[in-house]
């Protein structure tokens, strides 16, 4: 295996890592966007806000690290990728913005329309983040990144057949990881009926997600015959079809109220499409453009690389895992309330309060 | 000297003003080049001061949770962990801005990143690294407090203030490199063997680091005092307010002094490895042998009009010597000559501001040490006011001094600016959405902020009303 091998590996496990728990705030955004108006809704949103505020800065630099390790590892593949998909780029940071700023604002609301406001804009920008990254990866899959300075056309390389259908099932993949995890949780906060709420959600995303990965194999094979055939033979088919296992297991972990276990299967999901995307479009780094071994940096480079993350990974490692532990373990949760009951005090209600 | 090879190739190479490097990804076309520095300078004006309290504001509330766990006392508890809500609020908003510049890389200067990428990048990853870590232990500090024992607690606080001085070691690192670039060669215009650890640590990180990590003290140290001056000035002269206030000080007016002598350090560096960035600190034109420096003024077809010289003002800061001979602009093409009055202008207000600050900071120095006790005169606190507002001024004015100084290059000799800019449009209604999306940003910060100071950090904490 050689260096730049280690370092696609390295990328790929960021990109899950991002996928899987960024993947999960986003879906949490989602369900935050469809539970309905303050009242109806406002028990999902507490769930949310509850369960997302220790974690998500955490899981966003998830993405940062991807990107550097892109840029250092493959310089040219990343500003190739970069220069020719400015624009869904731009939405995509553009959402994180919203959607960071938006969600703490929601944190310090101190009344229902602040809150709701607040809450739609970070819900929103949790839809069109994944989406537009979704693009992304469906541009550079299906072969729309040339190698040069923004010499992809700028519009179709990610408004295409590949690119939507990708985007779509991101959503929709976020959106079920996010019900998973949200079932988990509202089983620990002791509130079982949101566990239940939050049952149904998971496993009506993941048939849906199902459905849209089903019906995103027809598109691909008429829109990039390359990849199909790649996601089609020999290991990329394997993966695809452990993928599929996968996800049939998270329904019935959650069918069967296994929530902790589905968490894990839900995961080993996205860690097939992943893999199965890396596998279907090997020797390529960029489709047609650019492999794997010509987009490297020196092996001196990669070697320094590796070594600095090597360095990094042995305070990191046990760190992230101290951090998960004391979320699961509970130490650092927030006491749930309902988003919307807040704002309406169980005391007799005082103007003074309310200003303070 | 580590760097001294370099900086010999570095002096001889400009004034050739050959262009060492082809973009890796071929020549730029250059028609983006305005919009995409504006909307670069744009992200790092809104970054840079959410930078200064991820180094400085860890440090301030771990100092007062120490204060508590020594003496118990519960108002310390309560400043600590008001403090904490707060930087981690700005550390949100610094996460997102952050991206952003990420983003930027590819997004603005694509041929600079894929040319020069294998370099710099490896500090990227270790910053990220430092990030990671930043992320995780803030998030623990402050969601951990009363849920973890006091001890855990503040060791908790450790690594937060660990990981912002290395993240900004790191990006400092690229910075100083940008500027003193090193750790490659360049063959047939091609930048070979990269070597990313002697880049990053053999240019001017060390000078650059310093000054930024005291700048950040500055910042952070001055805002807070004059937020609480303000409540001082109204009549709140509580515990609360009086702990606040003294520690925000004391930390700022400590770093005043020693910020002048760090940019006595900056200004001789650059005097040795970027001459023509010197120049233009003065608008030197021509070398001279004992250089004034004028006040006031503005450059003008090679000379200083309205300015008043103080004869060889130059020679004895750059090189400690006033009959020591400076570099003039006429050592380089006009067109590798970076614009002399935004940098004379910006590096003339850093100077002024910083020293303005270090007497302010000595203000109270003394009298702490002479008399024990706080100015009484309202002017001290009107002065602190004004102060944490001017430290920023004094920061973007030192950052447009290096940045804008550097041009007309990216990679100081080796890679124009106009060579790495992107060819892709829409930069300007890109620039126009994203001053929309930083008024926002900023507008939510100061609501989250006042949201924050609404409610009372004293009725909190058990004993500290």
């Amino acid at each position: 295996m050689t260096l730049a091998v280690v370092c696609l590996v390295l990328v790929m496990a960021g990109l899950v890592a991002y996928a899987v728990l960024g993947g999960a705030d986003f879906g949490a955004g989602f369900w935050d966007l469809t539970a309905g108006g303050a009242e109806r809704g406002g028990r999902v949103r507490g769930m949310v806000q509850r369960s997302m505020s220790p974690v998500w800065e955490a899981n966003h630099v998830w993405l940062i690290f991807v990107l550097v390790v892109l840029w250092t590892a493959f310089p040219v593949a990343f500003s190739s990728i970069f220069s020719t998909l400015y624009v869904p780029l731009f939405v995509a940071i553009t959402g994180i913005i919203f959607r960071g700023a938006a969600f703490a604002l929601r944190g310090q609301a101190a009344t229902i329309g602040e809150a709701r406001f607040f809450g739609a804009l970070f819900a929103s920008s949790s839809v069109l983040v994944p989406f537009s990254l979704g693009t992304v990866l469906g541009g550079i899959a299906s072969g729309r990144v040339p190698t040069g300075n923004a010499l992809g056309d700028p519009w179709s390389s990610w408004l295409n057949p590949t690119s939507v259908a990708v985007g779509v099932l991101a959503v929709v993949t976020g959106a079920h990881l996010a019900a998973v995890f949200l079932a988990g949780d509202s089983g620990r906060a002791g509130v079982p009926d949101l566990q239940k709420a939050f049952r149904s959600r998971a496993l009506a995303s993941g048939v849906l997600a199902g459905v849209v990965a089903i019906g995103a194999l027809p598109v691909i094979a008429s829109d990039s015959p390359d990849l199909y055939a790649g996601l089609t033979h020999g290991l990329g088919l394997a993966c695809v079809l452990a993928s599929g296992v996968a996800g049939v297991a998270t329904l019935a972990l959650v069918a069967t109220r296994r929530f902790e276990l589905a968490r894990a299967s839900s995961a080993a999901a996205v860690v097939a499409v992943v893999v199965g995307w890396a596998v279907a479009q090997s020797p390529y780094l960029l489709p047609g453009q650019l492999t794997l071994q010509r987009a490297a940096a020196d092996d001196g480079v990669l070697g320094d690389l590796l070594i600095g993350l090597g360095i990094g990974a042995l305070i990191l490692v046990p760190s992230l895992a101290w951090l998960y532990r004391l979320v699961l373990r509970g130490t650092l949760d927030q006491d749930y309330e309902p988003l919307h009951q807040r704002f309406t005090p169980v005391s007799r209600p005082s103007p003074e309060e309310e200003d303070s | 000297m580590c760097c001294d090879h370099e900086r010999v190739t570095v002096a001889h190479l400009l004034p050739t003003a050959v262009e060492q490097v082809g973009g890796a990804l071929g020549r730029s076309d250059q028609e983006h080049l305005l919009p995409a520095r504006e909307l670069q300078a744009l992200s790092f004006i809104v970054h840079i001061p959410l930078v200064c309290f991820g180094i400085a504001f860890p440090a301030m509330f771990l100092y007062v949770e120490g204060l508590w766990l020594r003496t118990g006392d519960p108002v310390y508890k309560a400043l600590a962990k008001r403090w904490s809500k707060v930087a981690l609020v700005l550390f949100a908003v610094g996460v997102v801005t952050g991206t952003i510049l990420s983003f930027e890389f590819g997004l603005l200067w694509p041929n600079f990143t894929a040319t020069f990428g294998a370099v710099f990048g490896l500090a990227f990853a270790l910053e990220g690294i430092s990030f990671f870590v930043e992320a995780i232990f803030i998030a623990i500090y402050v969601y951990g407090w009363d849920r973890l024992s006091r001890r855990t607690h503040f060791l908790v606080g450790v690594p937060v203030v660990i990981a912002g001085v290395t993240g900004s070691m790191m990006v400092i690192a690229v910075n100083g490199w940008m500027n003193d670039p090193g750790g490659f060669d360049v063959v047939n215009g091609k930048v070979v063997n990269p070597q990313p650890y002697t880049a990053l640590f053999g240019g001017n990180v060390w000078h650059e680091l310093v000054h930024m990590y005291l700048a950040g003290y500055l910042v952070v140290g001055f805002l807070v005092a004059g937020y609480y001056g303000r409540r001082w000035l109204r009549g709140r002269r509580d515990h609360y307010t009086r702990a606040a206030l003294i520690v925000g000080l004391t930390f700022a007016a400590l770093a005043a002094p020693v910020q002048v002598i760090v940019g006595d350090w900056a200004a001789r560096t650059v005097a040795d490895n970027q001459p023509v960035k010197l120049a233009s600190f003065e608008g030197l034109s021509k070398t001279t042998k004992g250089a004034p420096f004028h006040l006031g003024g503005y450059y003008s077809d090679g000379q200083i009009r309205d300015g008043v010289a103080v004869p060889r003002l130059l020679s004895l800061l750059a090189f400690h010597d006033p009959n020591a001979t400076v570099k003039g602009l006429d050592t380089v093409a006009a067109r590798d000559r970076p614009p002399v009055n935004v940098v004379r202008t910006s590096f003339v207000v850093m100077v002024s501001v910083g020293t303005a600050l270090m007497a302010l900071g000595l203000w109270f120095l003394v009298l702490w040490w002479r008399c024990g006790r706080l100015p009484r005169t309202p002017w001290f606190y009107r002065a602190l006011m004004v102060a944490g507002p001017l430290a920023l001024l004094a920061l973007i004015s030192g950052w447009i001094t290096t940045e804008v100084g550097r041009q007309p290059w990216v990679v100081y000799g080796y890679m124009r600016t106009e060579q790495a800019v992107t060819d892709a449009g829409g930069l300007w209604p890109a620039f126009g959405a994203m001053v929309v999306v930083y008024a926002g940003l900023i507008w939510a910060a100061f609501w989250m902020l006042r949201r924050l100071a609404g409610t009372s950090a004293t009725a909190e904490v058990e004993g500290a009303a």
